[in-house]
């Protein structure tokens, strides 16, 4: 039973700690919150030049070779800080469809730059879900019709992976009929933009998979990412608010003395721990390309969306008035929960995976 | 990563399945149970052969030294041991309390001639124990000890009541603890000590479950002598040696629920119908199966983590301690959704309604005691905020009171 991973896997989560508890600071999160920046260029220039961004793509592509395993872990430490860096657009979505789903052209033409952080990448598969009344993209023809609604970093990309029917498709954001629209988010720590397309030249990604296929399994691999990300903030968010109740008084006593809050912590922290175990079994099913990814991928999703959502709200309550204030840290993480809990659908959307891969295993 | 056993564990694990195959029978269900059939000194006799077999095969102490007649062994053979051996009818609920604690109590504090008497037998089940700590007014409060013990020349006279006693009824030996100076603050006035259970003054009546059963018992200690020899550890040092006693649990990997949960839960709602469709269609019914999942692989997974720091040979870590508090909660949440399936009908008892709900009903009935079993799930929340979190203790107001002013 090895069910854990390696000091050396450790040993660059550490790293990447480091340097993010450095970098990735309040005030620089900031800047990108109140709109002065679209990601912080520091943040995401170290996270590139480490080799950890790229840590899953193979060094045949320009990444470090590393594995999944790693990848993970820098996702949790980039959660943890709140990076605010277009990672998950870049390496989570976009690099991973193209090495799935590219071809061999496709990723010798975009994986380096992607890797060596010469352009950011992004990607919008599509959840189940919708509000907006947005026409369908079209893929014909070699050119791409419509609009895309919701594109994560779009206003700062240069490579989008879109669904467009049946497809996949790869689009250079340079080319012309290109319309970009920013939106405004409920975390503006991470910014979404509008993509609009007028018979915009675009490739199909054509690998071994059909593209509804190609689609899931890209998502499975986000959705493990993604609760890296969400552990790790559900994690510093429950660790802001015990540090916070050991330090404030009422009633003559700690706060954190009263059985009302620490019964409310050990809720968080219980939450926390299971979500991060079925991040792990994630990560192990990501990493061997296990046939229980599907299953494992949800499982993390739904665990670690509601673990975080729950953490980030009651981390306020635990704070009391502070807490919903501006200046305090506690609604970036709310923000944050927000964000990457429906960035590939919602929790309810994943749940029904998750119960339809349960069912058709019983049968 | 991986879940695989290291070349040395997959050897063990080799092994052992060897010996389980020629000695022992292999379960036919997952509901039979060791002895089905047998009055209760038969099962008795049966679980004592077995133990005494296990124990010839070196498989009864495994991680205890050798100079206490155990193997020497790492806590993961013992693991692989117990993996295995679910597979297989054998006895439960018999000699947990005497491997587990009473006899590593024993072998740390008692004196030299009463190891030599005890522990052998203990291990190849000739003798029981059990623990005698709870009693009707100390439950989680165990530093609320009541119970007697006054020194009278070399004996001590004990009087009082003990409650929750595991296997009471069918054991040899007890461990003890006992009030013996009512002028000491609550947990500096305890001392261990060996009880005979069949010492004259020793009464046991069984505990009637709600569920149905009696696995528990009251033991009325009524004028009772037990010699000063058998006295563990100092005179009201009995709290340091109970705390040893609980530190030799460290092994048992917390609680667990059955693997098999959400796949029940799947087959009834397949069964039962709402609104003229199966069930299992309902997006209400689905999401309760994704959820149960979540609870019984992730309290697996946490025990797997758990399980790699023992391969490690290094202590499991903190997530251990939430075991126990989600499986008690997950079986009586998931068990409760389960009988709600079949509406009116899903309150009838097993017997009206068809044998297919025996197992949640069971679940159902159990659920209570397990929540509150081993510390009550406000107990282990505290725990968690604690040792884990580093939150402040509760704040205690008799802790340095004499107790007989409390």
């Amino acid at each position: 039973m090895n069910f854990d991973f390696s000091d050396d896997q450790r040993l660059l989560q550490d790293e990447v700690r480091k340097m993010l508890a450095d970098t990735s600071t309040s005030a620089e999160i900031r800047r990108v919150l109140d709109g002065r920046t679209a990601y912080a260029e520091t943040v995401w220039r170290n996270l590139i030049d480490m080799g950890a961004a790229a840590a899953a793509i193979p060094e045949s592509y320009g990444g470090a070779g590393l594995g999944y395993l790693e990848l993970c872990l820098v996702a949790e430490e980039a959660g943890r800080h709140l990076a605010p860096v277009p990672l998950a657009s870049s390496f989570y979505l976009a690099a991973e469809a193209l090495l799935k789903g590219g071809s061999e052209a496709q990723k010798q033409r975009w994986l380096p730059r992607i890797a060596r952080g010469e352009l950011i990448a992004t990607a919008a598969l599509g959840g189940g879900e919708t509000y907006l009344a947005t026409p369908a993209l079209r893929f014909a023809d070699g050119t791409l019709s419509g609009r895309a609604a919701v594109v994560a970093d779009g206003m700062v990309a240069r490579l989008a992976v879109l669904r467009a029917g049946d497809d996949l498709v790869l689009v250079d954001l340079q080319s012309p009929g290109v319309t970009r629209k920013p939106l405004s988010s409920l975390d503006p720590t991470r910014p979404q933009a509008e993509l609009n397309f007028s018979a915009t030249p675009a490739e199909p990604l054509r690998g071994e998979m059909r593209g509804a296929d190609l689609a899931a399994r890209v998502l499975d691999g986000a959705a493990v990412l993604l609760a890296f990300e969400q552990v790790g903030g559900a994690a510093r968010i429950l660790d802001i608010s015990r540090d916070y109740s050991l330090e404030r008084k009422a009633f003559g006593r700690q706060i954190g003395s009263f059985q009302a809050l620490k019964h409310k912590m050990a809720d968080i922290y219980t939450r926390n721990e299971l979500a991060r175990v079925h991040a792990y079994y994630g990560a192990w099913a990501l990493a061997a390309d296990a046939p229980e990814l599907p299953l494992a991928a949800a499982a993390a999703r739904v665990a670690a969306t509601t673990a975080y959502k729950h953490a980030a709200e009651e981390g306020i309550e635990i704070h009391g008035g502070i807490g919903f204030t501006w200046e305090m840290d506690c609604h970036l993480y709310l923000r944050r929960s927000r964000h990457l809990g429906q960035l590939i659908g919602s929790e309810h959307a994943w749940r029904d995976r998750l119960a339809q891969q349960l069912i058709t295993e019983a049968a | 990563m991986d879940f695989k056993d290291t070349p040395e564990e997959a050897a063990y694990r080799g092994q052992v399945r060897t010996w389980l195959e020629t000695h022992g029978q292999r379960r036919r269900s997952a509901d039979q149970v060791f002895g089905e059939g047998l009055d209760d000194a038969a099962k008795l006799a049966a679980a004592k052969a077995w133990q005494a077999r296990k124990a010839r095969a070196g498989y009864a102490a495994i991680t205890w030294p050798k100079e206490m007649g155990g193997q020497g062994g790492t806590a993961m053979q013992e693991v692989i041991y117990k993996q295995e051996e679910a597979a297989y009818l054998v006895p439960r609920m018999i000699f947990e309390n005497s491997l587990g604690q009473c006899l590593p109590t024993i072998a740390t504090w008692a004196l030299p001639e009463l190891k030599a008497r005890h522990l052998a037998k203990g291990i190849a089940g000739d003798e029981i124990w059990c623990q005698l700590f709870s009693e009707p007014a100390a439950g989680s409060d165990t530093g609320g000890i009541r119970t007697r013990a006054e020194k009278q020349g070399d004996h001590w006279v004990i009087n009082g009541q003990k409650a929750w006693t595991s296997g009471a009824h069918f054991c040899d030996y007890g461990i003890l603890l006992a009030r013996s100076d009512w002028d000491k603050p609550k947990q500096e006035g305890l001392t261990m000590f060996i009880l005979d259970m069949k010492a004259p003054g020793v009464a046991i009546r069984p505990i009637h479950q709600m569920s149905g059963e009696s696995e528990f018992n009251e033991v009325f200690l009524n004028d009772v002598r037990i010699a000063d020899t058998h006295r563990l550890g100092p005179e009201c040092g009995g709290w340091k040696v109970m705390l040893s006693t609980l530190m030799h649990e460290r092994l048992a990997v917390g609680g667990h629920l059955p693997t098999d949960l959400h796949t029940v839960l799947i087959d009834l709602a397949r069964k039962c119908q709402w609104n003229g469709k199966p069930a299992i269609e309902d997006a209400r019914v689905r999401a309760h199966v994704a959820d149960a999942f979540l609870l019984q692989h992730g309290v697996e997974l946490i025990i797997a983590r758990g399980l790699t720091a023992l391969s490690k040979g290094k202590a499991p870590g903190p997530e251990m301690s939430i075991t126990k508090l989600v499986a008690a909660k997950a079986m009586q949440d998931i068990s409760s959704f389960a009988l709600e399936l079949a509406g009116p009908e899903g309150a009838l008892s097993h017997e009206s309604i068809g044998q297919d709900w025996n197992y949640m009903q069971r679940l159902w009935l159990g659920a209570p005691g397990a929540r509150v079993a081993g510390g009550t799930d406000e107990v282990m929340k505290n725990v968690i905020a604690e040792r884990v979190l580093g939150m402040p203790g509760e704040i205690r107001t008799d802790r340095k009171i004499p107790f007989r002013e409390l």
